[in-house]
């Protein structure tokens, strides 16, 4: 977090394009794309929903291999997913069947990146304590709130170490004070242990508040619109929210996102036609 | 206390029915044997030949539905997993699931003789086509998600296998026992019926031949309440091994 912007590219998008096979013929989501993300940068995906965010997300993390170009890590293009990505789904993705703690002691316990037991108790109990959910420790899933199973699902993501964390939409399920608090965590954390992270998101005032780059996207086929610098500094506290500078961003912002949504809705309207 | 009386409402009712339409006039009471007089004769047989009946039924319907569960536990694995695979074969199980059993029980005998080994035969058909579908349906249901999870944190596809597929397949595992032991119940008599020296079935099929009906009937509760017994016993057993689940079993 720390780490000066773009110093050394870690992911790096090299023209790459995804079309999609569908029953109505070819469906191209992304379009010629590049970008870098350095070390340690908090880097902000924004767009209009189905532009294929996700879809962006999924390549970093191993799931969609790209029609054209290619993703690399480190220099070298992605080969399936692994425990070097941590992914923060949409849908959270809890385990149901195992415990709080054991939902966190699910990946140390992988021959992948198998620890000792002692060294995993203290690893659960680290990130338990982190995310506020040590006194859950031994409850189910189902009796947790959305914003608990979200902690336990950045907990688990955290417990294999990472270097890279990788969060869609993470918290468009949660309400407005929790969604909040989370965003505020998730900052103490990095603080305390850094990542490079990419997010998506479709909240303006969350990309400005927490990323030091936000990627604008068009509508589908997605391309670059516009990439911004975001010139404050970490750690960045609640009361940065009422700085002009940071209204002047967002405003810029979300011009810019409403202009993709608009481009959209004719798409739309044109193939309804 | 309440509890118990909730539960006790709705025997106590049929009993209660059972008496009026023995008194009431409108059939013949000699057709309709009166609750006591079954419960008398449940007595009698109780140390005669009924204990005999009862472990012989309960251990056919406990093999053939443990064989036919075990192998449909691999066949459903398979089904649920390889989408390819399952458009093949899912129009061949369902052909021989629409088979009733009992239809195949002079078949069986033909090749099987009239043995013990019919009767497991019939009852592992009977559990296994009923309990794969189930079973196999339910895992092709399971949510890539937590596939997808998995493989992030670095699993490997038999570590995916083990620590994800399997435990999200023991509710319908269980189903599927449910369901299996359901119509391997309903075989069973039938199968009893046609040959067998021992069992309910035998019970029920000699007693209809001297026209004792309070037998018949003494029959009859018998296979309801050891159904009835397996049946809470492994709710028993899925609350223990599904407490995880949103919904109870
Ligand atoms: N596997 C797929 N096959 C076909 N179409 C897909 C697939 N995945 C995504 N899409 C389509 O690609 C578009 C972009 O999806 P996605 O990346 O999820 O958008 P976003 O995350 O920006 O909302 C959508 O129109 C979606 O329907
Ligand atoms: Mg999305």
């Amino acid at each position: 977090m720390s780490a000066p912007a773009g110093n050394k590219d870690r992911i790096a998008f090299d023209r790459v394009s995804v079309e999609f096979q569908t029953a109505a013929g070819p469906l191209r989501v992304v379009d010629d794309v590049s970008y870098q993300i350095g070390d340690g940068e908090f880097v902000a995906v924004i767009g209009p929903s189905g532009c294929g965010k996700t879809t962006m997300m999924n390549i970093v993390a191993g799931f969609v291999e790209p029609s054209s170009g290619a993703v690399l890590l480190d220099g070298r293009p992605v080969a399936g997913p692994g425990p070097d990505r941590g992914v923060i789904f949409q849908e959270y993705g809890v385990f149901p069947w195992l415990t709080v703690k054991q939902n966190i002691a699910f990946g140390l316990k992988l021959r992948a990146n198998r620890v000792p037991q002692g060294e995993r108790e203290e690893i659960c109990a680290r990130y338990m304590r982190l995310m506020g959910l040590a006194d859950f420790a031994d409850a189910w899933p189902k009796t947790l709130s959305g914003g608990m199973r979200q902690r336990l699902a950045i907990a688990r993501a955290y417990s294999v170490r990472p270097e890279f964390l990788l969060m869609d939409e993470p918290f468009g399920a949660l309400d407005a004070q929790t969604r909040s608090a989370m965003q505020d965590l998730l900052l103490e954390v990095l603080q305390a242990e850094g990542k490079t992270v990419m997010l998506i998101t479709h909240s303006v005032e969350e990309a400005v508040y927490l990323s030091n780059r936000i990627i604008v996207m068009t509508a589908r086929p997605t391309r670059i619109r516009e990439i911004i610098e975001v010139p404050f500094g970490y750690p960045r506290e609640e009361s940065l929210h009422e700085k002009p500078e940071f209204g002047e961003l967002r405003s810029h912002v979300r011009e810019l996102v409403m202009k993709e949504y608009a481009v959209q809705a004719r798409q739309r309207t044109r193939m309804s036609d | 206390m309440r509890r118990a009386f909730f539960i006790l409402v709705p025997w106590a009712t049929i009993v209660v029915l059972w008496y009026a339409i023995h008194y009431s006039g409108l059939v013949n009471p000699a057709l309709v044997p009166t609750p006591h007089s079954v419960a008398l004769r449940f007595w009698e047989l109780a140390g005669q030949r009924l204990p005999r009946d009862i472990w012989m039924s309960t251990q056919r319907v406990f093999l053939g539905v443990t064989l036919g569960i075990l192998l449909a536990v691999p066949v459903a694995f398979v089904l649920g997993w390889y989408r390819e695979v399952r458009g093949f074969i899912d129009p061949l199980l369902n052909f021989f699931r629409a088979l009733p059993p009992i239809a195949l029980i002079p078949l069986v005998i033909v090749y099987f003789g009239i043995g013990e080994t019919a009767k497991v035969v019939i009852l592992f058909y009977a559990s296994f086509f009923s309990g794969v579908i189930v079973m196999y349906e339910g895992i092709a249901q399971i949510s890539p998600i937590y596939v997808r999870v998995a493989r992030t944190l670095g699993a490997r596809d038999f570590e995916i296998f083990l620590k994800v597929i399997v435990p999200l397949t023991v509710p319908h595992m269980l189903t599927a026992l449910r369901v299996a032991l359901g119509v391997a119940w309903a075989t069973l008599v039938a199968s009893e019926l046609i040959a067998a020296q021992q069992g309910l079935g035998s019970l029920i099929q000699n007693a209809a031949s001297f026209f004792q009906l309070d037998i018949i009937y003494v029959g009859i509760i018998c296979i309801g309440f050891i159904a009835l017994a397996m049946d809470l016993g492994l709710r028993a057993v899925a609350r223990q091994l599904v407490a995880w689940q949103e919904r109870i079993a």
